[in-house]
């Protein structure tokens, strides 16, 4: 056991350190509660008054010019240029994650588009998308999921002709994020319907302004963060917008989900959840007495502090994992997903649970703490239990393939 | 940097597990639960004593190891995952390091070499300073302890036994000392021994740094609920294993057990709850050694965290088994036994998680 980075990394940490301290404070233009409640998600939160107000795009470039983002994404497509370096992203995360620093912008364009056409694009698809991808000016969403095609993802039927030079693509999607807001979207597309289920499917980009795109709002339950539908009624794209080769649309898509299931609950945002949560018990009280002097509330606040402390030791065995090859770490990176969306689901259920009735305050109401955010993010993370691969479906990836264990035998249809 | 156990470290655990995967068996075990055959028991015993694990903790000027705790919870890893019925927590970890942090320079020269070789045997009784139940405890004065220690561990062949009163200062009394009646008790872990002890004028060798320190009785406390957190993991480990591995097996209505998502889930659950615990436990152990600041609360969140997982893994994988797994022909019952012994062990999770909230001033 060394916990020590050396002497290089822990320069770098003093560098990062003295720009989260320059930086701390900072807002950006034309901040809605929307972006609040996303500080909430990722645990972090710009200060709401500030001197200091940039915008999300010129935050953007100052981290990327500092290499804290897209580090290792080349200068020619619009990164820093570096080397990927894992322990420096560690570094990165954790001195931002303390400050309260907000790191760079998500989404899918940055998260997984970026990563998918470094791995499977064209030279040209490259150019063209990569650079205004980072720099927040061109923002993407995904089109994966149909109504009929949730956990079972590769059944899904929107259909892509080839027709004169160009995709003339039908059918619907949903639980589609920002689509009201993107200028692109990366579409799973059946292109192949000879073809077994998993080899029919390409992966083609569309622009949202091409006619024949319909969106519909479809709003959830937290009545914030809004999905949609995304109806396609002969819309048309050119033939070099398929990213890869007819019918490798699957492997182009599994080859980044992977990366999205490790994103959905980082343990630096539930470890700044819980100091949150441990300070409104230190605050709040019943009849006068705090919160955290409750017997039984203070006991499930320890339970919740024992999972969290184990969940940020794991994520630095895994980090270690990936520095000392031939580590063996198991099933280490599978549980992830399904470990932390409960946990994160748990911790926010628990500050409404001390909370009682102010818990159950929402959006503009009086006596709303921290922004009624618990609810948010309580409800939220029902959400993210549900999506990015249910977390029942996680528990078959675990068992088949990290236990070995048997897949379900395959039911021939019931007349 | 390297998160993890050491390649020596690994292997230690590694001898641990084989020696008692060629020797302990199911039946094995249940001879020496059921205190059929004492040559068997003391010939695996001494199989485990020529591996080293009782000179682990000993420092290097005394003829020992001079390892880290870390290494003590590899080893009882492997002894969990075995379900080794053989001392070690108290005997091995708590004792020496009690007698080494608190012991006079004397003590250290006489005590420590002598647990190397083995010659002196040390039984542990904490409990009454953790928790005291039915009125137990022991007054200490004028060199003499009188009163009752329950729940003491380690302690069938011991020469002498480390005890505490509840101030926290450590001392030891002589196993052949007139004044004690030793009375075992029966616990559900017939793996392990359990004893009672009454005191009666006994004198006592205290430990003279625990007198003037109070914190070392809690860092022993700290090294011991770590062991038994391991303990707990090691058992968890191998309950899983065996609970997938029958699953993979057992077959009903024409197809084996676990290709029904409801079997396979369980094992997911198990599986994806003990797999933070390796992280856990083996920060805690470092921490135990390396960083003080975090040492105690890390140590009491292992114990409780990991004892909640171990129940949790131990009811299912049980049900898993199905009947088989409720009969004492399998003998998985064993595991589910010393994950509920050692639960209890030095304080049980809600009593621990109080220790923790206290730790960071929380109740005021």
């Amino acid at each position: 056991m060394d916990l020590n980075y050396g002497a290089e990394y822990e320069d770098f940490r003093k560098d990062v350190q003295a720009f989260c301290k320059e930086y701390q404070g900072i807002s950006f233009k034309s901040e809605s509660n929307d972006n609040n409640m996303s500080d909430a998600l990722n645990g972090s939160s710009a200060a709401k008054k500030s001197k200091k107000e940039v915008t999300r795009s010129e935050w953007q470039q100052i981290l990327i010019e500092k290499g804290y983002i897209a580090r290792a994404i080349p200068k020619e497509y619009g990164g820093y240029g570096g080397e990927t370096d894992i322990i420096k992203s560690r570094i990165i995360a954790t001195e931002f994650s303390k400050a309260k620093v907000p790191g760079g912008m998500g989404g899918q364009g940055i998260d997984m588009l970026v990563p998918t056409l470094l791995e499977w694009g064209s030279e040209e698809q490259k150019q063209k998308y990569i650079r205004p991808t980072l720099h927040g000016e061109m923002i993407w969403c995904q089109g994966y999921s149909e109504p009929n095609a949730g956990s079972d993802l590769a059944s899904l039927q929107t259909k892509g002709e080839l027709i004169d030079g160009n995709w003339v693509i039908n059918g619907q999607k949903i639980w589609t994020s920002t689509a009201q807001y993107s200028q692109m979207m990366f579409c799973l597309v059946r292109t192949e319907p000879q073809a077994p289920k998993h080899s029919g499917i390409s992966f083609i980009l569309i622009p949202m302004d091409t006619p024949g795109i319909e969106i519909r709002p479809l709003v959830d339950m937290t009545l914030k963060a809004g999905f949609n539908e995304v109806f396609f009624d002969d819309v048309t794209v050119p033939e070099e917008n398929i990213v890869a080769k007819r019918g490798e649309g699957w492997s182009v898509a599994n080859s980044v989900l992977g990366h999205e299931r490790g994103s959905l609950a980082d343990p630096n945002a539930t470890m700044n959840r819980l100091n949150t949560l441990i300070n409104m018990m230190k605050e709040q009280t019943i009849d006068g007495r705090r919160l955290i002097d409750i017997p039984s509330y203070r006991d499930r606040l320890m339970q919740v502090q024992g999972k969290v402390m184990a969940s940020q030791a794991h994520s630095l065995r895994l980090l270690s994992s990936k520095i000392n090859p031939g580590q063996n770490v198991k099933l280490g990176g599978m549980i992830q997903k399904l470990v932390g969306t409960e946990l994160r689901h748990e911790l926010e259920g628990l500050a409404i649970d001390v909370l009682g009735e102010i818990g159950t305050l929402y959006e503009d109401s009086p006596y709303l703490k921290e922004d009624g955010s618990f609810q948010f993010t309580y409800m939220y993370f029902l959400g993210l239990i549900i999506g990015g691969g249910t977390n029942q479906i996680q528990k078959n990836i675990i068992s088949e393939r990290g236990l070995g264990m048997p897949k379900e035998p395959k039911v021939t249809e019931a007349s | 940097m390297f998160f993890g156990l050491s390649e020596e470290q690994e292997q230690f655990q590694d001898y641990v597990k084989k020696f008692l995967a060629d020797n302990v068996t199911v039946n094995e075990i249940r001879k020496i639960a059921n205190g059929e055959d004492e040559a068997l028991a003391k010939e695996i015993y001494s199989g485990l004593i020529n591996l080293g694990i009782n000179a682990l903790l000993v420092p290097e000027e005394h003829g020992g190891l001079g390892a880290d705790l870390l290494s003590a919870v590899a080893v009882a890893q492997g002894l969990g995952s075995g379900v080794g019925p053989i001392p070690f927590a108290g005997a091995y970890v708590m004792a020496p390091i009690a007698i080494n942090l608190a012991g006079s320079d004397e003590q250290k020269g006489k005590y420590l070499p002598q647990i190397v070789s083995n010659e002196t045997k040390f039984g542990v009784g904490l409990s009454e300073y953790v928790a005291a139940r039915e009125d137990a405890g022991i007054d200490l004065s004028a060199g003499k302890a009188n009163g009752k220690a329950l729940f003491v561990i380690d302690g069938d062949e011991a020469d002498y036994f480390l005890l505490a009163n509840k101030g926290g200062v450590l001392f030891l009394v002589d196993a052949k000392d007139k004044g004690i009646e030793i009375t075992k008790l029966t616990s559900v872990d017939k793996t392990r021994s359990y004893l009672e002890l009454n005191l009666k004028n006994v004198s006592a060798e205290i430990l003279p740094e625990s007198e003037s320190n109070p914190e070392i009785a809690k860092k022993v406390l700290d090294a011991g609920r770590i062991i038994f957190a391991a303990d707990s993991l090691g058992a968890s480990e191998s309950m899983i294993e065996k609970a997938v591995s029958y699953a993979k097996e057992r077959k009903q209505f024409n197809r084996v057990i676990g290709s029904f998502q409801a079997v396979k889930h369980m094992c997911a659950e198990m599986a994806s709850d003990l797999e933070p615990c390796y992280a856990m436990l083996w920060q805690a152990a470092h921490s135990f050694d390396h960083e003080p600041d975090e040492a105690r609360l890390q140590a009491c969140q292992a114990k409780s965290h990991i004892s909640e997982v171990a129940k949790m893994v131990s009811k299912k994988a049980t049900e898993v088994h199905g009947g088989m797994g409720f009969t004492d022909l399998l003998g998985l019952h064993y595991w589910f036994k010393r994950i509920g012994l050692n639960r209890q062990l030095l304080g049980g999770p809600e009593l621990i998680r109080e220790e923790a909230a206290e730790i960071q001033g929380f109740n005021q």
